[in-house]
């Protein structure tokens, strides 16, 4: 795997890759953003102006406060500030950061779930293919929010108490990987069934290199193209859902609200004029989605060489 | 379906409890143990797993907990309601999906089909919830077009009631419709580009155009045709989502459909219901997959002549 | 849309101004609430809203007015002929919808029924020892002990007809178990004697009244002709119906929303004072918390625990920011609609952050400590959002909370009996169904005895000998005086022992059209008999 990656980065400048990013200016934009976005998030403790986590720091008497430029606004809080008092662009920087956890670790969870059972099932075929397929099949017909409510059951059951907080998110992550797995599967075993008749792989056989090695040494990257693709959609999606659940009320705890709590807290203020609690997270949102979906369709297309 | 009916079971025990919803504040103790009791609900999983298989097998589902009415004519009443908005909203999906797909990947570089292509993804960036309110806040608080919620007048047919067959009843469905289907379009507005993109650089295309053919007939006939395979698995797949969508779309708009139904029974831990509605969703996974089966063949002489 | 209405409006108004002798046109009166009733039976489940509507169509020996005064029902008096028996005259030529005669067989039926397997009314009719018909019209109630509330509980007992039920095999109470049994007919039917008759039912989307013409009272307010009531689920769906002018009605509407509504041409928010106090209980009886950092010891055992958490919680700030003003913060268990009630107990503890760390100190908590707090996020009126405040005010003197809301099912199955009393530090709410604050007492503050079924509800096994006693006192004591100062040193040393923090009273919150008039009552029961359309 690692001689994999250093090999693709080699590859990476001297390729047409990288020539087709330069040439869009589009999709330097959405990468610029993107990039700015993870910073900001991953050091929102130095980048905010207040830590919403920390329930000491904001007080009920701030509570509902308009962005900085509006009447009865106040350059304290420049977006603005929710129920609780605490300021918006914290919690939007805190809350993106939470949000993009939940995204990145469901993801590639789920990648790593689908890529193996897909990798075994179009391998083997026969009736290891089948029994593989059906699951996936069982598993499509469960919405999102039973299996959160499942793996959250299992996990107050199994784990330590005093840990909701922390709980909650990792409870989401492997509730939003258990249902996304199935597109990588089916994406991977169609992709490997294809590769399993090449002639590398024949060849491979013949030496006699163990299974294992083959299927990730050897069929595994020339499957990873629409893999990286579907993941950069699914990222989106992620915390789309992510948002939802708490929509349906198995999310993350209110104290540390991920960008999707926000979004549904600030759904409560939308009639009463309290506007900014909401748009400014849901835009926030857009514009991540945004950004990832634009690199994603770039690389989709750039790492397809009949479309160059 | 066996398996999702079990998986279910099992899952049911982690919702929550079903007794405090189901009796008053002063009732006591020792009469919420006896509810429970009676209701079989003590019993270990798998014991409670077979008096329901043995019930389905006779078409019997037992009675919902919360509305205290057979799950089968809450079921039969709610389907109709479900299945129009469904059938509406993937009709707008594709009606409006597949023209912008194939527009979208025949001029690529156009800002048109730039702009397209971002508003396909603010589409699915924005949470169904929002989408929803917003429109209702627009359409039907500022301007009031249209209702806000549930379904309209209905016309009762016996065994289904339409919306389809009254003013009141158009109407209701048009922001649910729309609601549910941005995020479908979305998804066959980028597969059908992708697909597309690939077919227009195949053989058997090049060859189309050399023997002279219409640009326009070529996209339509040739290319769209051979990108419909794929964008039929991947929608067929996509049902999934479509339901848990539906889900959100429903309780937003109050329609009185089976995702609201079911949200409800999660809410209030009504196990008759969330079962039966499960194992129908798993008939429907069933009833799908094979749908798309046949519809390959009609679409793709190829697969005929196998 | 806006041409049919103004036609629909011209229309009325044609009608209105052409001739005044006439009959005024059919009005219906469109309603939208959170949830549903469960059943038509009035007997199955003793919840708040299922009582509320069936009380259109079922009527009992004694009513509330809107004020929540006892008034005459199907009694048109009564009497107590002892500390324990009350004679009830009742009600002549009362017809029940399908036509048959109401009298006194129906109400001791009734009463049997109420105690019949399935209910979930057995607590009631256990309140009554027995029934006895002197005649078809004259009955006498006997309790097994002097009991001043009685006749507060007997305002939800719903008269129902013994021929109905007989012909149709409801002669017992339905109930949430399996189809086919006794009396699963009366949860798809009613027939009751009251001014609303139901026309059609879908349960969750829609149901349909329509007015008995021969109703025995021909002076009840409304000029409602049809009630179409629909649930919502979502409150910002809720509001949106009641502004986009198609439904005459809402309730609950979220407390932030008020502003819109009455900003907004044609509709109105209705507030009022709910009876439901809504208060945080700590668990004082094991000797460890489930939920804490802190071990081998329970801090909430120590009362300078409870009174730092007292001060430390800035009630005015609630009902400022999270309740728009609109709760009423509470230092009683019990609200003042509650028969029992006195306001000189009613002073709410001091916010006094600097006293509660002092208070923390003292107690050996300096560097603080943290608690789960256990709050449900569907129940009441912004609760999560109540938690998460208390939970920041608590920070501020060092104490960490980590909150846990979840919905309700889940919330119960973990904090009430069934789940153990699995708790350290919750939100709760209660309006006594009686509206006595006996109630309040024998639910939640008594100790916990499972023989004596007092204290379900004492979550945190609060316990003090002397409320017992002064409870006793309360339950049987038809002296209002001396009762009220058995209240009042109940109320004294719960105060003292800090056994409950109390929070507010939260406001009814309903949105109604403009020229509509309902009647709130503080139970947040909608009387259509109130209800006067334009």
């Amino acid at each position: 795997m690692v001689e994999y990656f250093i090999d693709l980065r080699q590859r990476f400048f001297a390729s047409d890759i990288w020539w087709s990013f330069k040439s869009s200016p589009l999709v330097v934009i959405a990468a610029f953003i993107t990039v700015i976005i993870i910073f900001s998030s991953v050091f929102a403790s130095y980048v905010a102006p207040y830590n919403p986590f920390d329930l000491a720091q904001f007080d009920l008497m701030d509570a509902l406060k308009p962005p900085a430029w509006m009447a009865e606004g106040t350059s304290k809080f420049l977006l603005g500030t929710d129920d609780q008092g605490r300021d918006v662009l914290s919690t939007i920087l805190y809350g993106s950061r939470v949000s993009l956890l939940v995204g990145f670790l469901s993801v590639i969870f789920a990648m790593i779930i689908g890529i193996v059972v897909g990798l075994i099932a179009g391998y083997s075929g026969g009736w290891v293919d089948a029994v593989l397929m059906r699951i996936a099949d069982v598993q499509l017909s469960f919405p999102a929010i039973l299996i959160a409510l499942l793996v959250d059951g299992i996990a107050r059951g199994l784990l330590p108490k005093n840990s909701h907080d922390e709980l909650a998110i990792y409870v989401l992550i492997v509730a939003i990987a258990l249902s996304f797995w199935v597109q990588y599967a089916r994406t991977v075993r169609s992709s490997t069934m294809v590769e399993r008749t090449k002639e590398y792989v024949q060849a491979a056989q013949v030496i006699g290199l163990p299974k294992l090695l083959i299927l990730f040494r050897h069929i595994l990257p020339n499957v990873m193209g629409p893999v990286l693709v579907i993941a950069t959609i699914q990222l989106a999606l992620a915390v789309i859902t992510e948002a939802t659940l708490s929509f349906l009320g198995v999310g993350v705890p209110p104290t540390s609200p991920s960008l999707g709590t926000l979004i549904r807290v600030g759904n409560d203020y939308l009639f009463s004029g309290e506007w900014w609690i909401t748009v400014f997270p849901g835009l926030a949102l857009v514009i991540l989605v945004l950004a990832v979906n634009i690199l994603g369709d770039w690389l989709r297309d750039a790492l397809n060489p009949k479309l160059r | 379906m066996l398996a999702v009916a079990f998986i279910a079971f099992a899952m049911f025990q982690f919702v929550g409890d079903p007794i405090s919803n189901l009796v008053g504040q002063d009732t006591s103790t020792e009469e919420r143990e006896q509810l429970k009791q009676d209701l079989g609900l003590n019993d270990s999983i798998v014991v409670q797993f077979g008096h329901f298989i043995g019930n389905a097998v006779q078409g019997e589902f037992g009675k919902s907990y919360r509305l205290r009415k057979p799950v089968k004519e809450l079921i039969a009443e709610r389907f109709p309601a479900t299945l129009e908005l469904s059938l509406l909203s993937a009709f707008i999906a594709l009606l409006v999906g597949i023209p912008m797909g194939v527009y979208t990947a025949l001029r690529r570089d156009s800002w048109l089909a730039q702009g397209f292509m971002t508003l396909s993804l603010i589409g699915i960036s924005l949470p169904t919830f929002l989408i929803g309110i917003f429109l209702i806040l627009f359409f039907g608080v500022m301007l009031q077009w249209l209702p806000t919620f549930g379904r309209g007048e209905t016309v009762d047919l016996g065994w289904w009631t339409t919306g389809f067959l009254t003013v009141s009843g158009w109407k209701s469905l048009i922001m649910p419709a729309i609601t549910l289907a941005i995020f479908q379009m979305t998804l066959i507005v980028r597969l059908i580009r992708a697909e597309m993109l690939e077919v227009l650089r195949s053989d058997y295309i090049k060859f189309a155009r050399a023997r002279g053919l219409k640009e326009r007939s070529i996209s339509f006939s040739h290319a769209l045709k051979n990108t419909l395979v794929p964008v039929i698995t991947i929608i067929g797949l996509q049902i999934g989502s479509l339901i848990a969508f539906a889900i959100i779309t429903e309780s937003v708009f109050q329609w009185p459909g089976m995702g609201l139904l079911f949200i409800q029974a999660i809410e209030e831990v009504d196990i008759p219901i969330m079962s039966a509605y499960l194992l129908l969703i798993a008939f429907v996974f069933v009833l799908i997959n094979l749908i798309v089966d046949v519809l390959y063949y009609a679409i793709d002489p190829r697969l005929r002549m196998n | 849309m806006k041409l049919k209405s103004l036609v629909i409006a011209g229309v009325s108004a044609l009608a209105l101004s052409a001739v005044v002798a006439a009959p005024v046109s059919a009005k219906t009166f469109k309603f939208a609430f959170q949830g549903d009733a469960q059943s038509l039976d009035p007997h199955s489940l003793n919840e708040t809203f299922t009582l509320g509507m069936l009380g259109n169509v079922y009527e009992p020996l004694i009513d509330y007015d809107k004020d929540m005064n006892k008034i005459p029902g199907l009694a048109t008096k009564w009497e107590a002929v002892s500390p324990t028996k009350w004679k009830f005259t009742l009600r002549k030529g009362v017809k029940f919808h399908n036509g048959n005669t109401f009298n006194a067989d129906d109400v001791i039926f009734t009463w049997e029924r109420m105690g019949s397997e399935g209910s979930d009314q057995k607590a009631r009719a256990g309140l009554i020892k027995s029934i006895t018909k002197i005649d078809d019209y004259t009955i006498i109630v006997e309790t097994p002990v002097p009991n001043p509330t009685v006749l507060n509980e007997m305002t939800v007992m719903y008269v129902m007809d013994k021929e109905w039920a007989m012909k149709n095999n409801a002669m017992k109470s339905s109930s949430p178990k399996d189809a086919g049994r006794d009396g699963s007919y009366a949860t798809t039917h009613a027939n009751g004697t009251g001014p609303f008759m139901v026309e059609s039912r879908q349960p969750d989307v829609k149901t349909v009244m329509v007015r008995y013409k021969d109703h025995w009272n021909k002076n009840i307010a409304t000029n409602v002709d049809r009630v179409e009531f629909t649930p919502i689920k979502q409150a910002a769906t809720r509001v949106a119906a009641l502004l986009s002018g198609q439904i005459d009605l809402v309730y609950p509407v979220p407390v932030q929303d008020w502003n819109r509504l009455n900003n907004a041409p044609g509709v109105k928010a209705l507030a009022g004072p709910e009876a439901r106090t809504i208060f945080l209980g700590m668990d004082q009886m094991r000797d460890e918390l489930l939920h804490s950092s802190v071990k081998g010891k329970n801090p909430f055992k120590d009362v300078r625990v409870r009174k730092a958490f007292a001060h430390a919680i800035d009630l005015n700030a609630i009902k400022k920011a999270i309740m728009r003003g609109a709760a009423t913060p509470s230092g009683l268990m019990w609200a003042p609609q509650i028969q029992g009630y006195n306001a000189k107990f009613n002073t709410p503890y001091k916010y006094d952050p600097a006293m509660s760390k002092k208070l923390l100190a003292e107690a050996g908590y300096g560097d603080g400590f943290t608690v789960t707090m256990d709050c449900p996020n569907n129940r009441y009126v912004n609760d999560e959002k109540i938690c998460q405040a208390v939970a920041s005010m608590m920070a501020k003197v060092g104490v960490k909370i980590d909150l846990l809301a979840q919905p309700k099912s889940k919330y119960f199955a973990k904090v009430l009996a069934q789940g153990g009393y699995n708790t350290s530090f919750y939100l709760l709410g209660w309006t006594p169904g009686s509206m006595d604050v006996y109630n309040v007492l024998n639910s939640l503050i008594v100790c916990q005895n499972k023989e004596k079924k007092a204290g379900a509800y004492n979550l945190g096994g609060y316990c003090n000998k002397r409320i017992d006693e002064l409870t006793v006192i309360i339950a049987s004591e038809t002296d209002v005086a001396k009762r009220q100062a058995a209240i009042d040193e109940a109320s004294k040393i719960l105060q003292d022992e800090v056994g409950y923090l109390p929070l507010h009273q939260q406001p009814l919150s309903w949105g109604v059209r403009d020229g509509v008039n309902v009647a709130q009552r503080a139970d947040n029961v909608l009387d259509y008999r109130d209800v006067v359309m334009p």
